[in-house]
């Protein structure tokens, strides 16, 4: 989804607030930002959304995961002022009618979580993870999931999820246990 | 982090004049490297340049010779799973795809990664002596935790590694940096844009007072290698983690002969590590462990370790052996399955 396509032709400049428009979980929203002002710490501090998790603060752990424009990324390393015109899904844009996301129902299915704070980046991560359709084995679930540490060590039903999904979606057979 | 002014630039030009005016500004695109200095207070740009609406920097496309250019904000995905990289540049997506994670990955750029700081510790935090951080501060490395610090190139002044994984493979296949500043745009070979530290470490490349990086492009001839290439990194976690050494190697081969080599090492030194004579030695030779032993020599003649790396002059040397195996064997490392054949 396109915000608005005739992005200012010409350039802001300044330490001033910064007007920007993005659609937040399919709604439409105009923001005043700072230029300093992290997109984790609009989300949580600015608009209370506080599904979406600070853990190191420096792209390095994962839970500030969202999805902008479809490709999934680290909140905590992008400037808000930056995201103008972009569409940000976080984990509570995932079951807007209440309705839980195949993986999130999956998480639950497969305990795939201990002290919850890593999940949803986890689930932001393996959505995107779904929908770019490059992990076709359990070994490349892990792979293309080393962005996202769980310090509860819950690793193996994560990927056992995640793993459930592409599954239902015919995107990858059943790995048989010996 | 603290205050600064943001730009928001909408052409090339309009960039270079605010990067040309203000030499403590800074061009922002993906911000993985530089958000995340700005926090630790490492970067205090007064300026952030915002070029990511800068059409002409986006794109990859083919040049008239039969190349192929990439555009500055390419974000790394999008070129590590480009069909024309992965069929023609193989050793530049695997290169890729070795590094960091699919999040960092979809925001970090083609210019930004070559722009990236090192990760050395003391330079990362403020409160050590760091002389690429703070000239004439000293170096904190020597002396000091120096694990994953150089063992080629280095300097009494500093001892720090380029991180990145995407360099070392542009450096093999010998790309060329395209630069565009007040004075018009330049061609910067790839091994001539990042530099040795010498005397002068708080300077990372060969870039001039308001240029900016507009694209990298790719030779014709380094496509030659789809088949005889590998790229194997050593590191002490198996994924998202910055490489102890890697290798990026490319051959050309008749038979069990090599015709022609490139080679180039990561996490060794200051820059992608290249050697021409290694290279030179290998050209007419048996692809076989005593003519991938004399290169790996070659390349590292000189090398000097300190207290924590000196095991990887050895390491190194076995990875450029290993990795030039796989190159002529046809059996390149692979990025998900990590075991090393």
């Amino acid at each position: 989804m396109s915000v608005h396509r005739d992005l200012p032709a010409r350039a802001i400049v300044g330490t001033q607030t910064v007007t920007i428009a993005i659609a937040l979980n399919g709604e439409r929203r105009s923001l005043k930002v700072s230029p300093a002002t992290t997109l984790l710490d609009l989300l949580r501090h600015d608009l209370a959304l506080t599904g979406t998790k600070k853990g190191c603060d420096h792209g390095q752990c994962g839970a500030c995961t969202v999805i902008i424009d479809g490709q999934r990324i680290n909140s905590c390393l992008q400037l808000a002022v930056m995201q103008d015109g972009k569409a940000i899904t976080t984990i509570e844009g995932l079951s807007p009618d209440g309705a839980l996301h195949p993986l999130q129902a999956a998480f639950i299915e497969r305990d795939a979580f201990q002290c919850g704070y890593c999940t949803p980046g986890q689930i932001c991560s393996g959505v995107a993870l779904i929908a770019e359709g490059r992990a076709t084995s359990r070994e490349e679930i892990r792979e293309h999931m080393s962005g996202n540490i769980c310090r509860c060590g819950a690793y193996p039903n994560i990927v056992d999820a995640i793993e459930d999904v592409l599954v239902q979606r015919g995107q990858l057979m059943k790995e048989t246990v010996e | 982090m603290n205050r600064f002014s943001y730009h928001r630039a909408d052409t090339i030009d309009d960039a270079v004049r605010a990067l040309a005016a203000d030499p403590a500004a800074k061009i922002i695109a993906g911000g993985t490297n530089l958000v995340d200095l700005m926090k630790y207070d490492v970067e205090k740009p007064s300026t952030l340049i915002d070029v990511t609406r800068i059409e002409a920097l986006k794109g990859i496309s083919e040049t008239e010779d039969g190349g192929l250019r990439i555009g500055a904000l390419v974000p790394n995905t999008t070129v590590a799973y480009d069909e024309r990289v992965a069929s023609r540049y193989p050793l530049l997506a695997s290169a890729i795809l070795a590094g960091a994670t699919p999040q960092l990955r979809n925001a970090a750029t083609t210019g930004g990664n070559l722009n990236q700081r090192t990760r050395c510790y003391y330079f990362n935090d403020v409160a050590t002596p760091c002389n690429k951080r703070e000239p004439g501060s000293g170096c904190s490395a020597i002396g000091g935790l120096n694990r994953i610090h150089a063992i080629l190139g280095a300097s009494e002044h500093c001892i720090a590694t380029h991180p990145s994984d995407m360099c070392v493979g542009l450096a093999a296949l010998g790309a060329d940096v395209h630069v565009v500043g007040p004075d018009g745009e330049r061609v910067i070979p790839f091994a001539d844009y990042h530099r040795l530290p010498r005397d002068a470490p708080q300077r990372d490349n060969t870039l001039r007072l308001g240029e900016i990086v507009v694209s990298i492009v790719l030779p014709p001839d380094a496509a030659s290698h789809g088949v005889h290439h590998s790229y194997l990194k050593l590191r002490d976690r198996l994924s998202y983690a910055f490489a102890l050494v890697s290798v990026a190697t490319a051959l050309t081969m008749e038979g069990g002969t090599i015709s022609s080599a490139r080679i180039a090492l990561g996490g060794v030194a200051h820059k992608p590590w290249r050697r021409q004579e290694a290279e030179t030695a290998l050209a007419g030779r048996a692809a076989d462990e005593h003519s991938f032993a004399v290169a790996a020599d070659l390349l590292l003649d000189g090398a000097q370790g300190h207290e924590h790396n000196a095991f990887k002059v050895e390491l190194a040397r076995r990875a450029v052996i290993r990795a030039l195996g796989q190159a002529a064997a046809g059996t390149p490392q692979s990025q998900t399955d990590k075991r090393i054949a």
